[in-house]
């Protein structure tokens, strides 16, 4: 009986927590999403973190970008041949590209390179005690700090996003035409006869933009609501790149059974 | 080059190459082609079976893409399957009695609409219907037909 009870209490409190938890990274996402003006009125912080969160990554991006678009070419190559169906590799490497491994992939390299990074900054602000003077001066540190971040990654995410298609869409060309020998023009003409503009390509970039929204939103949380010691950032950091992970990856299922399932 | 100034050239390249990117992809990765896609005239036609026919499909003359299919459905009177196309406005010169046929892009490729002149000198124009009509084949009535024709020998 005593059992049953404990078991009971121990369930209550888990939801509990989550709901608290959740409750606490809604009020804190509406008191950034409060800061847009202030980021709006000093649009230099905002361009300082694009650098750091968009332009840096963008190396990251870009050679993974090539070397998927790469793979997948060689790898589709190898499997259409045996259908003398090559003159569709072109269909092949623009819709994995376009439609899931752009924005997936993506997602998850901009949370390890950039939302760590800016979960760690947070995180440390907050340990060394910068935030709380900050308060001390009667400066937000969420709007001074917080908002301009989470701004800059909601608008990186889907730039860097195109370049990865445009990038692994060509690199995947290279391998095709230039090794194995496709012809370009039915690669090309594959591709433009099948991919549309706004199912594929804007569907993939609003992918990216849900992607961006929640991978900054937990990195952003995580940073602030870290436990203020070395050991807490250091959890902090990881879960920022956990939970990214986890839900780039079940919200891609969702959305890609959404736009494309029927 | 002070560092300020610095930050904003290369988030200024990053924006540059991503409306690059964005300019490659619909140009050169979709079928993007502005607003004008829709243009054309609408063209009707009776099936009594359209395969796997789709929307989107290619609609054909001597192997030229013309026109795309834009609308299926079906007719409760006639108990038909009803296909618009939709002709490009360059073609309006296709006679009035031009027939159309399902036919199947290589052994396994999806299904287009071929339409083969005929000799009438009307054209054909916004809202006429095709009246000669060759439904797509089925590969189970071939073999249907061929079971009768080996049984009844």
């Amino acid at each position: 009986m005593s059992g049953l009870i404990n078991f009971l209490q121990r369930l209550g409190a888990f939801i509990i927590d989550g709901m608290a938890g959740l409750g606490r990274s809604v009020t804190f996402l509406i008191s950034v999403l409060m800061g847009f003006k202030d980021v709006l009125l000093r649009p230099r912080l905002l361009i300082r973190e694009i650098y750091s969160v968009g332009v840096l990554s963008l190396l990251i991006i870009f050679f993974s970008a090539i070397f998927v678009g790469m793979v997948v070419s060689l790898l589709g190559y190898t499997i259409l041949v045996d259908f003398g169906g090559e003159e569709s590799l072109g269909l092949l490497v623009a819709l994995t590209l376009v439609r899931e491994l752009a924005p997936v992939l993506g997602a998850l390299l901009f949370s390890g390179r950039a939302g760590s990074a800016v979960t760690a900054e947070i995180g440390l602000m907050k340990a060394t005690e910068q935030l709380a003077s900050m308060e001390m001066m009667a400066v937000d540190p969420i709007r001074r700090i917080v908002a301009p971040r989470f701004f800059a990654g909601l608008i990186s995410l889907p730039i860097l996003t195109i370049i990865f298609m445009a990038v692994g869409v060509y690199s995947g060309y290279l391998v095709g035409s230039e090794w194995k020998g496709v012809d370009a023009g039915s690669f090309w003409s594959q591709i433009q006869n099948k991919v549309e503009f706004r199912h594929d390509i804007i569907n993939g970039i609003i992918k990216s933009i849900v992607f961006a929204f929640v991978v900054t939103w937990i990195a952003v949380y995580q940073g602030y609501h870290a436990m203020p010691t070395s050991e807490g950032v250091s959890k902090a950091t990881t879960n920022s790149v956990v939970y990214s992970a986890l839900a780039i990856l079940g919200l891609d299922f969702v959305l890609t059974a959404m736009m494309f399932a029927s | 080059m002070n560092s300020s100034k610095k930050v904003e050239v290369l988030v200024g390249a990053l924006f540059l190459m991503a409306i690059l990117a964005f300019v490659f992809l619909a140009l050169n990765v979709s079928n993007f082609s502005g607003l004008s896609s829709n243009k054309g005239y609408k063209v009707t036609a009776q099936f009594n079976n359209i395969g796997g026919l789709s929307t989107k499909a290619k609609v054909t003359m001597s192997g030229v893409t013309v026109g795309r299919v834009t609308a299926i459905s079906y007719d409760k009177k006639s108990f038909r399957a009803v296909v618009t196309m939709t002709i490009d406005p360059s073609f309006d010169y296709l006679p009035e009695d031009s027939q159309a046929s399902i036919y199947t892009a290589g052994l396994l490729g999806e299904q287009y609409i071929s339409l083969e002149t005929g000799a009438e000198d009307a054209s054909l124009t916004e809202g006429s219907n095709i009246s000669l009509t060759q439904s797509a084949v089925v590969l189970e009535e071939i073999i249907g037909k061929l079971l009768v024709s080996f049984t009844t020998k």
